[in-house]
């Protein structure tokens, strides 16, 4: 397969972890209890780490001599791949929370195909994501359950959240050019063959928390077209930070 | 203490480091249900690898012995020396025993 | 009880502690010794969670992934700590809520060095070499402190802490081998963190009160100048390795006492901080407030739900 294709390939696996650990990473130190801040930094944790693996990879496969960081940090707007869903601010705990459900979801179903990748790395950085996500995924389900069927205020506020991210859980299965080309090759896998589990797995959790399942006809995709929220240039910008500040150096 | 109930209550956390050990007290944690419990321990207390089992109890049903009683309890033992083999005279031509 | 009685008590107690036996939670104390436990722990667990938001501060603006995952892990780590260091206060009868209570209301103190502003990369740097090290200083001897919980959450603390202070100095060893700019930035963070650091290991001993009693019940080993002396003389060569000049003209080895003589401290700037008026103190204690405050609805939801179980657990049953 094609380098450029493969490393196109990998992008969008790994910039979804990278900008929801970013977003993660905001809310240390600010959590609504000590416990549950120490859970959620465990998490962007696990995710940085995926996307360490990813872009050293990456960085590999490269034909110019670039590393980790330079992926993770000296691309434009534009060319990060990550979905829309996982840039969405943390408005409040229910929409961190309902991210992350929306996301680990997905992630789940995705990293275990994965597994069946004709490519070792991939099939290795799969298999440890895999145990990572699956306690992410129990973390964020178990959450969603407390605060659907905890308080009234509660039940309001997660429905909101549920409501206004489930626009973004389509583009979750769309498929760019690089998809199409690694999946014909085998060692990217069909989103189209998970995504009725997905929706049934995400329902029941629904359901279990007595919340409703949105009934929505439009979505909105883009950001793996590289065409991204509003918040998403603020988020690189913090993120891009120093090393468009002091372009070149080490740290 | 305050006595809002809504506040998380207290769990103390047990790890076993390997397998082979015993669980041991690790410290406690305030968690809403048993689920969370396990979870924050998991999070709070096995982050650098230091367990493969937890246990968690919520800290209210832990019947603990009072100390101003630990003369009855535990002073009682002292003088039962012959509990332990050193109370036995054996000459040292008896091995293995 | 009578007064005598008490003072009996007092005197085994006291000699408990001399012979070096541990105080555990449900043991008679005098209420000197469970207050000024609650007091000093959760001081202490305080100035943890505070003290994760200057560098919280940076997490975002990271430089690299490995830095980024290296100052997550050890904010994360400091969160740890304030919890360990809450559930020990706890064991004596007063709980987290009360204690942020007291923290929220301005009422508790928390280190005053978290009260100023990380404004560059370098601070990272900084903060893991000069306050965690302070930090390291003043709680090693408490590992082997009186009280049973307090010397177990320090010595998983101790554990713990050896990582932040190499991940700082590692910060400021690149930034000293790096561009000239890059060096810069670590001499001015040295220039700003230099003096509050020393000013953690708190006021002169002619200053400071509760120092005799906190040697007995081992809250203290060695007085704050004692600490203050062997910070500043382990700190001089890691700064000479840095190429660094430590913010002191004064600073000079004492050939005669084989230690650093060192320049005034300004501590009119110390109890400025204190008393609530540093660069931070309103955003730090703000910024704790609104995390409690905006989590209420979270917390209740959580009890809620734990209720509703527990009732259909005993339905089921019956
Ligand atoms: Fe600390
Ligand atoms: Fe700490
Ligand atoms: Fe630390």
């Amino acid at each position: 397969m094609q380098k450029d294709i493969l490393i196109k390939y990998i992008l969008g696996i790994a910039d979804n972890s990278l900008i929801l650990g970013q977003r993660l990473g905001e809310l240390t130190g600010h959590g609504p209890t000590l416990e549950v801040d120490i859970a959620m930094t465990n998490i962007s944790l696990d995710l940085f780490g995926q996307v360490r693996s990813y872009f050293q990879y990456t960085a590999q496969l490269s034909e110019e001599d670039k590393t980790e960081d330079d992926f993770a940090f000296l691309r434009k707007e534009r060319e990060y791949i990550n979905v829309l869903l996982v840039e969405q601010p943390n408005r409040d705990f229910g929409y961190t929370i309902a991210r992350q459900f929306l996301f680990d979801h997905f992630h789940f179903l995705f990293l275990n195909e994965l597994q069946n990748s004709k490519d070792k790395t991939l099939v290795a950085i799969a298999k440890k994501s895999l145990k990572e996500v699956s306690y992410h995924r129990r973390f964020s389900s178990d959450w969603i359950k407390r605060l659907g069927d905890g308080t009234e205020e509660s039940k309001r506020k997660i429905q909101i959240a549920i409501n206004d991210l489930w626009r973004f859980t389509e583009e979750l299965f769309h498929q760019t050019n690089a998809d199409v080309e690694a999946i014909k090759e085998g060692i990217g896998i069909d989103t189209d063959k998970i995504k009725a589990k997905y929706l049934e797995n995400v329902s029941e959790v629904l359901a279990e928390a007595m919340l409703e399942k949105p009934d929505l006809k439009f979505f909105q995709e883009g950001g793996k077209k590289g065409i991204h929220s509003e918040h998403m240039g603020y988020l690189l910008n913090d993120m891009q930070y120093m090393q468009r500040t002091y372009p070149g150096m080490k740290w | 203490m305050s006595d809002n109930k809504k506040n998380w209550p207290l769990w103390e956390v047990f790890v076993r480091s390997k397998n082979g050990l015993e669980h041991r007290h690790f410290g406690s944690l305030h968690a809403a249900d048993e689920e969370m419990a396990l979870e924050n321990a998991r999070d709070v207390y096995t982050r650098r690898s230091e367990g493969v089992s937890i246990w968690v109890v919520q800290s209210k049903n832990i019947t603990a012995s009072n100390p101003e009683e630990n003369g009855e309890m535990f002073e009682p033992a002292a003088d039962k020396v012959y509990r332990h083999p050193t109370f036995y005279d054996l000459p040292d031509e008896v091995k293995h025993m | 009880m009578s007064e005598q009685e008490v003072k009996n008590l007092e005197e085994i107690f006291e000699q408990k502690i001399a012979r070096d036996e541990k105080i555990e939670p449900k043991d008679w104390m005098p209420e000197k010794y469970r207050k000024t436990h609650i007091r000093q722990m959760s001081q202490h667990a305080h100035s943890e969670i505070i003290g994760m938001l200057p560098e919280g501060n940076w997490i975002t603006r990271a430089p690299s992934l490995r830095r980024k995952v290296a100052l997550l892990a050890k904010v994360q780590d400091e969160a740890g700590h304030g919890l360990y260091l809450y559930s020990a206060c706890e064991t004596l009868g007063i709980s987290r809520e009360e204690l942020y209570e007291q923290l929220h209301t301005g009422k508790a103190k928390y280190s005053s060095i978290f009260n100023y502003p990380t404004v560059t990369w370098a601070d990272m740097g900084a903060i893991g070499w000069l306050v965690d090290g302070a930090a390291i200083i003043n709680q090693v001897p408490l590992c082997s402190t009186s009280f049973g919980p307090y010397a177990r959450a320090m010595v998983r603390v101790c554990k713990e802490e050896s990582f932040h202070q190499r991940q700082g100095y590692e910060i400021m060893l690149t930034l000293c081998r790096g561009s000239e700019e890059q060096k810069q930035m670590a001499q001015d963070a040295l220039n700003r963190w230099w003096w509050p650091s020393l000013m953690m290991l708190g006021p002169t001993d002619d200053a400071s009160t509760h120092t005799e009693q906190s040697m007995k019940w081992k809250l203290k080993r060695k007085t704050n100048d004692e600490l203050r002396q062997q910070f500043i003389d382990q700190t001089i060569p890691q700064a000479d390795i840095l190429g660094l000049t430590i913010p002191d003209k004064d600073l000079k080895w004492n050939e005669e006492t084989g230690h650093y003589d060192f320049g005034e401290i300004n501590w009119d700037e110390f109890w400025q901080v204190v008393k609530g008026h540093g660069p931070c103190n309103k955003e730090r204690l703000q910024t704790r407030v609104d995390a409690w405050e905006n989590g209420a609805w979270v917390r209740d939801a959580a009890m809620a739900y734990s209720e509703k179980k527990a009732a259909k657990k005993v339905q089921k049953a019956s």
